[in-house]
């Protein structure tokens, strides 16, 4: 018996495509995301709209709450760790919870090494916002990836950014011969064999959700035909004026997102949406995207 | 023949890719519409509450309950397993399901995914050599029905795979592999 391989790490994110992943700040609102029929919950102490409004540095959540959260729901949790903070990712998994990400989201603990994540055994997920940012930390052992977007907005405009530039890349990638595939991954910083796998294939070699910004029904079927895989709500879910209906429609719209019928249904009377933020308004030290490498 | 792939939320897209490698057309089902263009079904691996919670909000559970009961082959993987057995424990009370196999799929039977594993086994049915098996956070079944053949079990007795007629259920998935036995074995069913 073989535990912990890339197979079933990359797998566990295989299970989730289609599907809604939402951050809970209790047991309670793990509760709400798991009826509403979340895949996964993220487990954390504040969603990034008040990490933002609060400042100061952004840490792992306490393990006390990670692990009453993991209590209240059968679905498999998540928890964030700071860029590079690998004692951080061990007390995860030690805690036995399902999935780490090594999230811009906190404060960065390192701003040259992100975590070694081939040496865990638990899986990692982490942001990027293009084909290379990806493919490096595929390099480092992330067995999923995210776009960044611009965590705690609800504007999507950057996870759009991030989504468009990853698959407009992978179409290029597709069409350049083994010279021009060498000099492409010297130019995004990207493994030769990463960058050739891609090129082959027409894929990410891991599964990709969108993040960061997504606060609508509408918004959750945009990235999906823009071609993520699923789909991370942070703010946007307890945020919102109702919080269960919200989340229950961003299910829906995640799965039927080519029948703008169902869509339209389940975005009508769904109350007030997360308030937004320009993001040329956000000052540009406190900017979350530009974190990592 | 066209093989339907319950498309709400999963590994649906595993299962598309190893058919077509087959030849066999597919369909991926997300409505009842979708439901009466296809002769069989996989319900792939993905979250039981989620499919389950998807499949009574678009109004699937009956249609689909009555096509299996006319006899169309159905086979789940991992939550489609979880979802096709009559009694789930360890789940959610209200957890919507389809309940069409006699026989009780406990789930995360294992753990979290850290005990998430992978294991060489025969399969009753299968020619040839131990099938690779991918468990991520399985099930296992239980109290199998007299109508219910146990198809593979773990070194420790519990039941990863089974049978009663046009019906069939594993707790691992076959799609994350490049074995293409047990597609093979569906599609004869």
């Amino acid at each position: 018996m073989d535990k912990s391989t890339w197979t079933t790490k990359v797998g566990l994110a295989q299970m989730l495509k289609g599907g809604v992943i939402m951050d809970v700040v209790t047991p309670e609102q793990a509760q709400i995301a798991e009826d509403a029929g979340a895949v996964a919950v993220m487990a954390l102490e504040r969603v990034p709209a008040d990490i933002r409004a609060h400042g100061g540095v952004a840490r792992m959540s306490d393990p006390e709450l990670i692990l009453a959260i993991k209590e209240a729901v059968t679905i498999p949790v998540m928890a964030k760790v700071r860029i590079g903070h690998f004692v951080e990712a061990q007390i995860l998994e030690a805690l036995g919870i399902d999935y780490i990400d090594e999230s811009e989201v906190l404060t960065p603990a390192d701003e040259e090494h992100h975590i070694n994540k081939h040496k865990f055994r638990i899986p990692f997920v982490c942001g990027c916002r293009n084909l290379g940012e990806g493919l490096r930390r595929v390099a480092e052992g992330a067995a999923m990836l995210r776009t960044k977007g611009e965590a705690g907005t609800g504007n999507v405009v950057e996870a759009v950014r991030h989504a468009r530039a990853i698959y407009s890349e992978i179409r290029r990638l597709q069409t350049m011969d083994e010279d021009e595939l060498f000099t492409y991954a010297k130019n995004i910083q990207a493994p030769y064999e990463l960058v050739r796998q891609v090129a082959e294939t027409g894929r990410l070699p891991v599964v990709n959700f969108a993040a960061g910004g997504i606060a609508t029904p509408a918004d959750a079927a945009l990235l999906m035909q823009l071609g993520v895989d699923g789909i991370f709500v942070g703010s946007g879910i307890f945020k919102s004026s109702d919080p269960a209906r919200r989340a229950r429609a961003i299910v829906a719209a995640t799965t039927h997102y080519n029948e703008p019928e169902i869509i339209a249904e389940v975005s009508r009377g769904l109350g007030e949406a997360m308030t937004g933020i320009e993001i040329s308004k956000i000052p540009r030290d406190q900017l979350m995207a530009g974190r990592g490498w | 023949m066209t093989v339907g792939i319950l498309a709400l939320q999963g590994d649906f897209r595993e299962h598309e890719e190893m058919l077509q490698r087959i030849g066999v057309p597919t369909l991926q089902v997300r409505l009842p519409k979708h439901l009466d263009q296809v002769e069989r079904l996989i319900i792939p691996g993905g979250e039981s509450t989620t499919i389950g919670k998807l499949l009574a909000m678009y109004g699937l559970i009956e249609p689909l309950r009555a096509r299996v009961r006319e006899g169309m082959p159905i086979w789940g993987t991992c939550a489609g397993a979880i979802l096709m057995a009559q009694r789930i424990v360890d789940g959610r009370a209200d957890q919507p399901s389809l309940r069409l196999m006699d026989m009780t799929a406990r789930r995360n039977a294992f753990g979290s995914q850290l005990e998430s594993f992978e294991i060489d086994l025969p399969v009753e049915g299968l020619d040839g050599k131990p099938l690779r098996m991918v468990f991520i956070r399985a099930p296992v079944l239980e109290d199998l029905g007299h109508d219910v053949t146990p198809l593979a079990r773990l070194a420790d007795g519990r039941i990863v795979a089974a049978r009663q007629a046009n019906m069939l259920a594993t707790c691992f998935h076959p799609e994350l592999t490049s074995d293409e036995r047990m597609h093979r074995y569906f599609l004869e069913m």
